[in-house]
């Protein structure tokens, strides 16, 4: 039972476009990888670790959520193996599957993007998904506490100053019904 | 010549400067964007990391909106095109193959009638601008999808800065990562690779850097003030893109009003070589 339990995660993933059974542990793509210095995994961990059929620890890990997906492993695989579309497939597993996202500011800011996206009607309103994001847990607590909200606000009128905030919302597509049903779980 | 332009939601928000250089050049060249009606956010990294069926579904029906219009698409902005990208390889995967390509904004740009066009129209050379051309991640990675012939070292950017006069330089990292994607949920991160890109630059001997995507100006020009201070080391880069250096070279008349929407200002420094 084991065994096979074993070898769904690799099954799953191949079956998604995303096999991974030829890496041969040549670690390009963890060479290669700008963010690595921020991951609890290297990316050829990552790889290995879903031959493995360790789900539990990638479901888990930082290393997919602070991963950039700047396509620089998927690149350079001399085996074709879609890295960066794993890394992708293990995100959505992990926020489907309810697992503790050690990274919960990186899946806030994506689920408060495409809330937005479906909230203003097909286009997305940037300072919307700021704040959403902002509002979500107390966040702003949080920066208030670590005085990050000071830069941010420079920045923010920065911006305004320079008529690069935008003050009317996105027009409503005509679409808005077909996009918001395409982010119906957002 | 006329296309279906794709302006993304930042054009309408954070990078109206760069709509508006785009805009100017446009003119100047004689292309016509026809911006494609009712188009809907592509999604960007949000939808693929955590929605591959939006991930897929948003760009189609930007695609199908496409064929019912049958030019060229154009996309400013690099996650757009890729997403666009990857929305058609998942189409004709399928045997669905749309008549129409899409087109990065650069890529179009830098085809060899453009290039003529505006040797041709070039009313000031840039002579004496020393730029690292910047490309970031997505307009070339991953090749699969962009069909990018020349993913890890594109040189199409340097191309056109040649033509303009300007001098573009030799450096290693022009696709190297920024991480916008980070840029809100963990600025710590994106801090570190941008302020390793601003060091490469300078030891390039880059005045400032030119760069195709939007994302990548605002994480490269934004947090300029703020690495300064953590670094303890005054970093002051302009980060142009490269329409504007186009319409610079063109003579466009509003060209100072855009880069004065940039937080580093550029004006400064091409005053000090006689270009504004």
């Amino acid at each position: 039972m084991a065994e096979s339990l074993a070898f769904a995660l690799a099954e799953n993933l191949a079956a998604a476009g995303l096999a991974v059974d030829t890496c041969y542990q040549c670690r390009k793509c963890s060479n290669g990888c700008p963010l690595v210095f921020a991951m609890d995994l290297p990316p050829d961990r990552v790889i290995r670790l879903a031959l493995l059929g360790g789900e539990a620890e990638l479901l888990a890990c930082r290393t997919i959520w602070v991963c950039s997906s700047c396509e620089t492993c998927t690149t350079r695989c001399p085996n074709g193996i879609d890295i960066a579309g794993v890394m992708d497939w293990l995100k959505e597993q992990a926020v489907a599957k309810g697992a503790a996202v050690p990274e919960p500011e990186v899946r806030d800011f994506h689920r408060a993007f495409l809330g937005a996206v479906k909230l203003m009607g097909g286009r997305l309103s940037e300072p919307v998904v700021m704040a959403l994001y902002t509002l979500k847990g107390g966040r702003w607590l949080t920066k208030l506490r670590r005085s990050a909200a000071a830069g941010e606000l420079a920045t923010a009128l920065g911006l305004l100053k320079r008529r690069r905030l935008p003050l009317t919302p996105p027009p409503r597509l005509g679409g808005a019904g077909e996009v918001a049903r395409i982010l119906r779980r957002w | 010549m006329k296309l279906s332009y794709y302006p993304g939601c930042s054009l309408e928000g954070t990078a109206a400067d760069y709509a508006a250089s785009i805009a100017g050049v446009a003119e100047l060249l004689g292309l016509t964007l026809a911006e494609l009606p009712d188009w809907n956010c592509c999604g960007a990294s949000a939808a693929h990391s955590l929605d591959e069926a939006a991930a897929r579904a948003l760009p189609v029906r930007n695609l199908r909106l496409a064929q019912t219009v049958g030019l060229d698409v154009v996309a400013p902005c690099a996650l757009c095109f890729n997403r666009l990208k990857a929305g058609a390889k998942a189409l004709a995967a399928e045997g669905e193959r749309p008549t129409f390509r899409v087109w990065d904004l650069l890529d179009l740009l830098t085809q060899p009638y453009f290039l003529q066009r505006m040797a041709d129209l070039r009313a000031r050379p840039l002579t004496g601008l020393q730029a690292v051309c910047y490309y970031g991640c997505l307009v070339n990675r991953p090749p699969h999808i962009t069909d990018a012939a020349n993913p890890e070292n594109p040189g199409n950017m340097e191309k056109l800065l040649q033509v303009l006069g300007a001098t573009p330089l030799e450096w290693s990292f022009k696709t190297d990562c920024c991480g916008a994607g980070l840029a809100v949920a963990r600025p710590d991160l994106i801090d570190r690779l941008v302020q390793r890109l601003y060091d490469r630059a300078l030891r390039a001997g880059a005045e400032c850097l030119v760069v195709s995507c939007q994302m990548c100006q605002a994480n490269l020009d934004l947090p300029q003030a703020r690495i300064s201070r953590q670094a303890g080391k005054k970093y002051e880069l302009p980060v142009l893109y490269f329409t504007e250096l186009i319409a610079l070279a063109l003579g466009h008349p509003e060209v100072p009003r855009w880069l004065a929407r940039h937080l580093v200002d550029p004006r400064p420094l091409l005053t000090a070589k006689g270009l504004l």
